[in-house]
């Protein structure tokens, strides 16, 4: 705009002219003000962003989340999809089958090629048929049907358990958090009372009292674990609850249901949903260690931990036995993590390193 | 309007926060004080003395220990019913410090502007309050197109104005303006005080302006009332606050604002105060601004002075314009250098 007014002047006014050659005969009057078209100045060009669209954006080009999302999301669909794709079930036995090696056809340079620790293809020895993907164990049961049979109860446990705790710590945070005072103190105690009970302690008892299960397993994990969920909670909204917008809502008149839904809670799901992810790995974790130590699901259900835990007993002879489960439990491990991390990054970046 | 009725009445508020069991922390200590419709208070003070307290207590955020706030003469805070008190509490709006914290970072500016008109017109369409929020944004100078934006892509004061968009949906009488400029540039602080000057003149808005920058006060109120440790020191018309301040305090706070002329600031007489503020916890006794008093007399530690109206319309807490006090033995000053100091003034 002033370029353009100023051009113009420069053609009309003969004293230009002169000007342009000779820096020194430039005087004020020759200036003429750029016009000030208010409506431009406060204009935003950027297209408008929600919290969430910048959330997902600065996700997305986290390579460490976006590879640990789609391989997890794989994992997911094979331990759907896996069991069902042999004629063998997580519980069939063959024992004429029993302690056969890995062997895909196709895959022999990676190990897949039916031999056992001596160097022998059992299957020829043996003259079996079919292949068996990742072998079977020693009652002749499909180590492939298994591994995705355990990987499926191992996620369902986590995320069950996961949700449980989601529910009763926002519940419990909240209403500690947002009614304050003598409550808050009260709620508080009953916390710190569990806390102070080591965790395993509690679990370990109460898998003893009930009979070994998946819901047992669910609910000693439950058990302690929202308190994480509630602390996390209850700091958020007390943060929150500090905020002049808060406040603002409350001289308009604005109700508690009100306070809770449209200003506190979309506050408190990013460290919500952060705080899901990182309970999901170390639930899977959690319930592989009960199984590794005998207090898990009973054979023949299979989880990672009691995979882990047969392929442990014979990890000399048949390592196949350990490998696949533990590389499947490393997998979703470091999957989780990452794409927490990153979702915390995500949605806190004053939080990132 | 008839100017000279009294929109807001505040007799001696008190509010109390407890701290432990025993002690507790007197943020405002009795204090009272009417704005006349029309009207804009200032509340100056420095930092921590209840200014932000008072204005939350009359807006009904927290309730006040005793004492008693009259709106348009009905009482605030007692028991009233449910929609004489949503009538309260949309009839006195408040205009928030902090720009960054005083808007949802997860909500529109339509969202944010109106929630009022949710709460306190829930008949109106969808429609008709979408065009009541451009209405509002473009009475504050703000483009209607901000309307889908979030408060994050606005700038300090852009984000004070939608602020003031907010308070102002619900078309209240009376406005807390807590700081409302102290977060801004300077630049920008003189833009938004014009701005609520002339949404006063346009609205008919009555204000208490709360705020720690002396020059800004003199500028928008037409009284100013001085605060200190919670309680009221002297209250007039801010033409006469500046011309002739009574209390040792407000002199102090009147000397230490800078006269933008590198000559006469470099030889003009400055009070400075000594010590620290007293803990509002365990407050001095007598004045309690006799810790940091130059004109302390031997009668201030004794008696709390009393709020008294020395000129017409000009009132002071302090034993200095109390005859009755000054005339008991006691009534002697400490320190006589500083008072010699002070005459000069």
């Amino acid at each position: 705009m002033t370029s353009k007014l100023n051009e113009k002047q420069l053609v009309d006014s003969p004293p230009l002219t002169n000007a342009r050659g000779n820096h020194d005969e430039i005087t004020d009057d020759l200036f003429v003000a750029a016009p000030l078209n208010l409506a431009l100045q406060e204009e935003i060009s950027k297209p408008s962003v929600s919290f969430w669209q910048e959330a997902f954006h600065r996700l997305f080009r986290n390579k460490g989340a976006v590879i640990s999302l789609v391989v997890l999301l794989l994992l997911v669909i094979v331990a759907l999809v896996g069991p069902s794709m042999n004629e063998h079930t997580y519980r069939s036995q063959n024992i004429a089958h029993s302690n056969m090696p890995p062997k895909v056809s196709g895959l022999e340079w990676l190990g897949f090629d039916g031999k056992n620790s001596k160097g022998i293809d059992v299957y020829e020895t043996q003259a079996v048929e079919e292949n068996y993907w990742f072998g079977t164990d020693e009652f002749g049961r499909d180590i492939w049907t298994r591994v995705w049979k355990g990987t499926q109860i191992s996620l369902f446990i986590a995320l069950v358990a996961a949700a449980l705790d989601l529910v009763i710590g926002v519940v419990y945070g909240g209403i500690s958090s947002f009614y304050g005072g003598r409550v808050d103190n009260f709620m508080q105690r009953i916390i710190e009372v569990l806390v102070g009970i080591p965790n395993l302690i509690v679990i370990i008892l109460f898998i003893l009292i009930l009979e070994p299960g998946i819901r047992s397993i669910i609910l000693a994990m439950v058990i302690t674990g929202w308190v994480g969920m509630a602390r996390v909670v209850r700091g958020q909204v007390l943060q929150l609850k500090g905020q002049e917008f808060v406040l603002a809502s409350q001289t308009l008149g604005a109700s508690n249901a009100r306070l809770i839904w449209k200003h506190l809670m979309p506050n408190v799901m990013g460290p919500i949903i952060v705080t899901v992810m990182f309970t999901i790995p170390t639930a899977i974790f959690f319930e592989a260690f009960l199984s590794f130590i005998g207090l898990g699901l009973q054979a023949p259900l299979a989880s990672l931990g009691v995979l882990i835990e047969d392929g442990y007993k014979s990890m000399r002879f048949f390592s196949y036995k350990l490998i696949f489960p533990a590389f499947v439990i490393s997998a979703i491990m470091i999957c989780f993590n990452l794409l927490a991390d990153g979702l915390r990054d995500a949605m806190d970046p004053k939080m990132k390193r | 309007m008839k100017k000279n009725e009294e929109l807001l009445v505040v007799s001696d508020l008190k509010k109390h926060f407890p701290v432990g069991k025993k002690s507790s922390l007197k943020a405002v200590d009795g204090i009272s004080f009417t704005i006349k419709k029309g009207e804009t208070l200032g509340l100056v003070g420095e930092s921590g003395c209840g200014k932000s307290t008072v204005g939350r207590v009359i807006t009904q955020i927290y309730q006040p220990s005793s004492g008693e706030v009259l709106f348009n003469n009905d009482s605030v805070h007692g028991r009233i019913s449910g929609a004489a008190k949503k009538e309260k509490k949309r009839s006195m709006q408040m205009i928030f410090q902090d720009p960054y914290s005083s808007l949802n970072p997860r909500m529109t500016v339509m969202e944010i502007i109106s929630e009022g008109l949710i709460i306190h017109s829930p008949g109106l369409g969808r429609k008709e309050r979408e065009s009541k929020v451009n209405e509002l944004l473009e009475l504050v100078g703000l483009n209607k197109k901000h309307a889908q934006r979030f408060p994050h892509e606005f700038s300090g004061g852009q984000r004070q104005r939608i602020g003031i968009a907010r308070a102002l949906a619900v078309e209240p009488e009376f406005i807390v303006a807590d700081e409302p400029i102290a977060a801004l540039d300077v630049s920008i602080q003189a833009q938004i005080v014009n701005l609520l000057k002339k949404l006063q003149d346009e609205k008919e808005l009555t204000y208490l302006f709360i705020a720690h920058d002396l020059s800004m006060v003199k500028y928008i109120s037409d009284r100013i009332a001085v605060m200190y440790l919670g309680k009221i020191m002297e209250i007039t018309e801010s033409e006469t606050l500046y011309e002739k301040p009574l209390h040792p305090y407000t002199r102090a706070l009147l000397s230490a604002i800078p006269i933008p002329d590198p000559d006469m600031e470099r030889s003009r007489e400055q009070i400075i105060l000594t010590g620290d503020v007293p803990s509002p916890i365990d407050l001095p006794s007598g004045c309690r601004f006799r810790t940091r008093c130059p004109n302390v007399m031997g009668v201030c530690s004794e008696i709390e002075p009393q709020f008294l109206e020395v000129e017409s319309n000009h009132f002071v807490s302090c034993h200095l314009y109390d005859e009755q006090v000054m005339s008991r033995e006691d009534a002697v000053p400490l320190y006589d250098e500083k008072v010699s100091t002070y005459q000069t003034v």
